[in-house]
């Protein structure tokens, strides 16, 4: 038997269906997860089967939430983190990718600067914390300096492998034009690079929020990470869980941010 | 005057590990509006002559002339057609083909329109917006064509253009290219290792040998072959003689090495 275009159509409608079915699945027990972690905290908090002065309770993050947000203490902290992690995650993606523009452009360079990289690469970036609080003093731009300082050499590395790695047949394309060196990275390296440089983007969003929480609790005088130090030595746990969760929300947000950037800027590949 | 010179001719390329003599004493004269072809294995050093030609490398001895004056910088008088489209993907193929306009700097509403009409007659109307990954194979080759005389080069070399294609494609823009080419009357310079394309497609086949890339026979195209369009030369019985004394001479090649 023939099939005809109304059969086909049929079966289409069925596919989009269940894959719509198989969707709200998933999405289903996303939820669900997430409900019973929240109602099982709250429940093991209130039956003291765990300690509520070290676990809290989402109930008692919820109280403090409210209450910190009406006398708008919160906001500030919050405004002051992100404006430092936004900051210093485009500072130190931007220096990388020029540090990286650098190397290409000068191979000489690249050479005598291989081995340093290696090792500022290896070293753990928030060591230079207390250096950078007495060199900048404690302040905005330490932390900034932080957020962006940790990202720098992985995009640096990242980045320059990626120049590198661009066929060269593109680059022999706009010779043949008599393109000259700007031209070449204008016009083939750089844009050829654009799907590792947004990948950095992705990791660098989780870098500088280490980097900028590290020198908050370094700092200590305001911001998220500041509200986790005084939780901590207050004992107030319900302080130091909520700015936790604040700090997941807010990264996932910036997270889904750069990925929607990433959509847009390479949908044509 | 003879419109290309190439005069002794020499490159050996070196690496770490060795130094491969790509080509060497290769001497050749084109004339005016001439379409020859390379012919020979892979490994002669055919790409490099090209490469030579456009000045993307020097060579180690020799010069090249082009109406008379030495090339020894990158000259958009000589287009260049690799052996893959390597149209950018990140790019529309209206933005494809002005490339090599604007880099050059004479990316005029004029030049632009003449780079679309040559689109069109290439059979590759209402593309413009697309870009490259939306094409077949033998549209985007066509686009890279048209990039590369969208900026009216005096010679165009071109690498095997038509080797990544199927055998039904290949055979349609064998035809089609060779009418534009001789429509403007280029001077074209092919690079194939299918000797039925070089017989259909040119004026003179130069036949190159490998270790070291070296010319060692040229065959002229007998005039009632070159008159014929691409398709219509292989139904000639010329046409099979000539590939039997070329493939004879090949072979000759293969078994002396
Ligand atoms: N960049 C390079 N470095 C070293 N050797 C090369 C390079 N390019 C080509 N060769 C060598 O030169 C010879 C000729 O290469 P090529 O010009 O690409 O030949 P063809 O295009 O005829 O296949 C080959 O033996 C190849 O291995
Ligand atoms: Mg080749």
């Amino acid at each position: 038997m023939k099939r005809t275009d109304s059969d086909i159509q049929l079966l289409h409608e069925q596919y989009l269906a269940s894959l719509q079915k198989e969707k709200r699945f998933v999405r289903f027990f996303q939820l669900l997860i997430f409900l019973i972690f929240f109602l099982v905290w709250e429940v093991a908090s209130k039956q003291q089967w765990i300690d509520p002065l070290l676990f809290s309770s989402p109930s008692n993050i919820w109280e403090l939430l409210t209450e910190k947000l009406a006398d708008g203490s919160l906001l500030s902290h919050v405004g002051v983190t992100l404006f430092e992690t936004l900051l210093g995650f485009v500072l130190g993606t931007l220096l990388g990718t020029l540090l990286a523009a650098a190397l290409w452009w000068f191979p000489r360079l690249s050479k005598v600067a291989d081995p340093y990289l290696v090792v500022l690469n290896a070293m753990p970036k928030v060591a230079l914390g207390p250096i950078l609080i007495v060199a900048l003093g404690p302040g905005f731009t330490s932390i900034i300096a932080m957020g962006a300082i940790i990202s720098i050499i992985i995009t640096t590395i990242v980045v320059y492998t990626s120049f590198k790695e661009v066929d060269a047949n593109y680059v022999k394309v706009l010779k043949t034009f008599g393109a000259n060196r700007w031209q070449c990275f204008i016009g083939a390296i750089l844009p050829a690079s654009f799907p590792t440089i947004i990948s950095t983007l992705k990791v660098n969003v989780g870098l500088s929020w280490v980097g900028v929480i590290v020198g908050e609790f370094l700092v200590s005088k305001q911001g998220l990470g500041y509200m986790i130090i005084y939780g901590f030595q207050v004992f107030n746990f319900t302080l130091v869980l909520l700015s936790l969760l604040l700090i997941a929300a807010l990264a996932t947000v910036m997270y889904q941010a750069v990925g929607y950037i990433e959509k847009k800027l390479i949908k044509n590949r | 005057m003879k419109f290309l010179v190439i005069d002794h001719v020499s490159h050996t390329y070196f690496t770490r590990q060795s130094a491969v003599t790509a080509l060497e004493d290769v001497s050749l004269a084109i004339e005016e509006g001439e379409f020859v072809s390379f012919l020979g294995p892979s490994g002669c050093g055919k790409t490099t002559l090209l490469s030579i030609i456009a000045a993307l490398i020097k060579p180690t001895e020799g010069t090249i002339l082009l109406e008379g004056n030495k090339i020894d910088s990158m000259n958009p008088s000589v287009g260049y057609m690799l052996q893959q489209d390597y149209l950018f993907p990140w790019k529309t193929i209206e933005e494809n083909i002005f490339l090599g306009l604007k880099i050059i700097g004479i990316d005029t509403n004029e030049a632009k329109q003449k780079a679309l009409n040559l689109l069109s007659e290439i059979g590759l109307k209402g593309v413009e917006k697309h870009y490259p990954h939306q094409l077949s194979g033998g549209m985007r080759q066509r686009a890279a064509l048209v990039r590369t005389l969208a900026v009216n080069p005096k010679i165009l070399l071109l690498d095997e253009p038509f080797s990544a294609l199927d055998y039904q494609t290949k055979l349609k823009l064998e035809e089609l290219v060779w009418k534009t080419l001789k429509d403007y009357n280029k001077t074209a310079l092919l690079v194939t290792h299918d000797i039925g394309e070089a017989i259909v497609m040119s004026d003179r086949i130069f036949l190159f040998d490998a270790r070291p890339g070296r010319i060692v026979h040229t065959f002229i195209i007998p005039e009632e072959l070159r008159s014929l369009s691409p398709f219509a030369a292989r139904q000639h019985p010329r046409f099979s003689e000539l590939f039997q004394s070329i493939w004879k001479e090949l072979d000759q090649l293969e078994k002396n090495r």
